[in-house]
């Protein structure tokens, strides 16, 4: 996947997550934790969802790379580089 | 073939746990003994009418929009949108104290502003009070029983005011007797006084029926009347469970909603004595008055009142049948629908001897409630104009009533004083959640059903 696919994987993950949330103007250089009020419960979510999704283990050392949109796709990009997108 | 998870108990917390782990792509059953689903917070049909077993409103309100709390975290959690829960806010509700009355709404600053006019020498306390609430950590598994009256007496002198501000707290949420653990304290302040009460129009029904299927469009198993009568065990770990019918059923981890004691009770005689596993004592008799009119038509408009007739407050297990003294009014239609519920109803709750009503005879059983019921009403009349004219149809229930459909020891509506709130017990794969675990409540229940299938059946980190 390129890195603008990843992005629409992570809204449609978001998107599950806070399903009434108007995600049309994340900020991707702003922390989620700040723009939706996310919590550590929420993050496990998305790693769960990566993970149900790609198959993919996002040890928790490495958490804290899943704090922005922008961290978040370049973290990913090279773990799923050969994945296929699902959205 | 082997189930990834057994749930025993399709109560609020089961539901919401099999959302999780169904969602996450396991294999899981959901087994209820009773033939409908719901547990402490089901819902009946009588006579032609819809009842709710227990809810009077749901605690911890967010606003269409909110991001923080526990109700959102649980919408988010199990993949609901706020529509889904249709929750019309409360319109005020009171504690009413002799000579003092302390009102409280979802706007937590009116609420302080109450006890500012009430209490003024109590609210520089009251505010150092609320800072501590604030910092608390409700998350921290490992912490142990702190009494929370001698928390509140670090700032509050007044001890009318302690027992003002507690009346509501244990009323809908203390296992224990007289005093509450503080962690439990911060819990139930954060959902009644900071967050508040709402209602859904239709009732817990609305709930219960999004959750199951939800559950059952993520492909997991609801099984009715399918009560567990036994674990299966070697002592250290759990490899099924024997149905009432003899079945057995194989699953690699089982989680139980049944009680802490209730649940060691199925693991046989040979289970290691644990004194945390101990059964609660408080229950209530609730009466249900429909009425003719709407309670605002003859002046009533307060959602809930939470009254106690000395300055004293007792909550304990009631040495009468019932505890008259004290009890809670609520009235399901003084909520902001768009459009006013089809009848009037009334509910009002009073501590009970758990005892007393298991051991009746049938027929004394029948008269006794009678009896109660209008005890209960006299009682309530020096808090609300008098109902009874209006009164035309009518429900109570009793510890008794909450054994047989919940299987509840003693009828134990908070179950057990001492909470596993990281939801092991002596076998390596059995946990527990609901109210045992040590959230309580409707949004209580459903987030320790969501939390401990995130902990130990998720395998989340
Ligand atoms: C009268 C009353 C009023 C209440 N009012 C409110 C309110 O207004 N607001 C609020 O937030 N909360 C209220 N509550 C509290 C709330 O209902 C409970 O805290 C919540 O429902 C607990 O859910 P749970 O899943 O932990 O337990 P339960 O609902 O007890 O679920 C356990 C389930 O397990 C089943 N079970 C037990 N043993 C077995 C077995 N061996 N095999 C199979 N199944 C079994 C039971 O039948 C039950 O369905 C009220 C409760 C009562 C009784």
């Amino acid at each position: 996947m390129a890195p603008e696919q990843i992005r629409s994987v992570i809204l449609d993950i978001l998107s599950r997550i806070a399903p009434d949330e108007d995600l049309s103007d994340l900020d991707d250089s702003v922390p989620f934790r700040e723009q939706m009020e996310l919590d550590s419960m929420d993050f496990l979510d998305i790693v769960m969802e990566l993970r149900k999704l790609y198959r993919v283990q996002i040890p928790e050392e490495d958490y804290g790379e899943l704090v922005t949109m922008d961290s978040t796709v370049t973290y990913l990009t090279p773990l799923l580089k050969d994945a296929e997108s699902t959205v | 073939m082997t189930y990834d998870s057994i749930i025993i108990g399709a109560g609020l917390s089961g539901l919401a746990a099999g959302i999780r782990l169904a969602y996450y792509g396991k294999r899981v059953c959901i087994l209820e003994r009773h033939t409908t689903i719901g547990g402490l917070n089901s819902f009946y049909r009588l006579r032609g009418r819809n009842h709710d077993v227990g809810l009077h409103a749901i605690t911890n309100y967010s606003p269409p929009g909110g991001k923080r709390g526990p109700l959102n975290k649980i919408l988010r959690q199990l993949r609901f949108s706020w529509e889904d829960f249709d929750l019309s806010p409360q319109f005020g509700s009171s504690v009413v104290f002799p000579g003092h009355t302390l009102r409280f709404n979802n706007e937590f600053a009116y609420f302080e502003a109450e006890i500012a006019a009430q209490f003024p020498s109590q609210i520089d306390g009251f505010r150092r009070l609320v800072a501590e609430i604030d910092s608390h950590n409700i998350g921290d598994l490992g912490q142990t029983w702190i009494s929370a009256r001698a928390r509140m007496a670090e700032h509050i002198s007044d001890p009318l005011l302690i027992n003002m501000l507690l009346c509501p707290l244990m009323f809908y949420g203390s296992p224990s007797e007289h005093d509450m653990d503080f962690n439990q304290f911060v819990i139930m302040f954060r959902s009644i006084y900071q967050e508040g009460f709402a209602r859904p129009y239709k009732g817990v029904r609305l709930i219960l029926k999004n959750l199951v299927k939800k559950f059952k469009s993520l492909g997991g198993e609801l099984k009715l009347r399918a009560g567990v009568q036994q674990l299966v065990t070697d002592g250290k770990h759990v490899s099924g469970v024997v149905l009432d019918d003899g079945q057995v059923l194989e699953a690699k981890n089982v989680l139980s909603s049944a009680g802490s004691a209730e649940t060691l009770q199925l693991c046989g005689a040979d289970v290691p004595v644990d004194d945390r596993f101990t059964p609660g004592e408080i229950s209530f008799v609730e009466t249900i008055s429909v009425l003719d009119q709407q309670p605002a038509e003859f002046g009533h408009d307060e959602t809930i009142v939470f009254y106690n007739d000395s300055e004293d407050f007792y909550y304990e297990q009631s040495k009468n049948p019932v505890d008259v003294r004290s009890g809670i009014i609520c009235s399901p239609n003084n909520f902001q629908y768009d459009q006013p519920l089809e009848e009037g109803s009334i509910r009002i709750t009073a501590l009970a001897n758990p005892g007393y009503w298991m051991n009746l005879p049938e027929d004394e059983y029948i008269e006794a409630k009678k009896y109660w019921y209008d005890q209960i009403l006299e009682s309530s009349l020096r808090f609300i104009p008098d109902f009874r004219p209006h009164v035309i149809d009518v429900d109570t229930f009793t510890p008794r009533t909450i054994k047989k459909f919940t299987g509840h020891i003693n009828g134990c509506v908070y179950g057990a004083p001492r909470k596993i709130l990281d939801g092991t017990t002596p076998f390596d794969n059995l946990f527990l959640c609901g109210t045992d675990q040590g959230f309580l409540g409707i949004i209580g229940s459903m987030l320790s059903g969501i939390s401990i299938a995130n902990l130990h059946l998720l395998n989340a980190k």
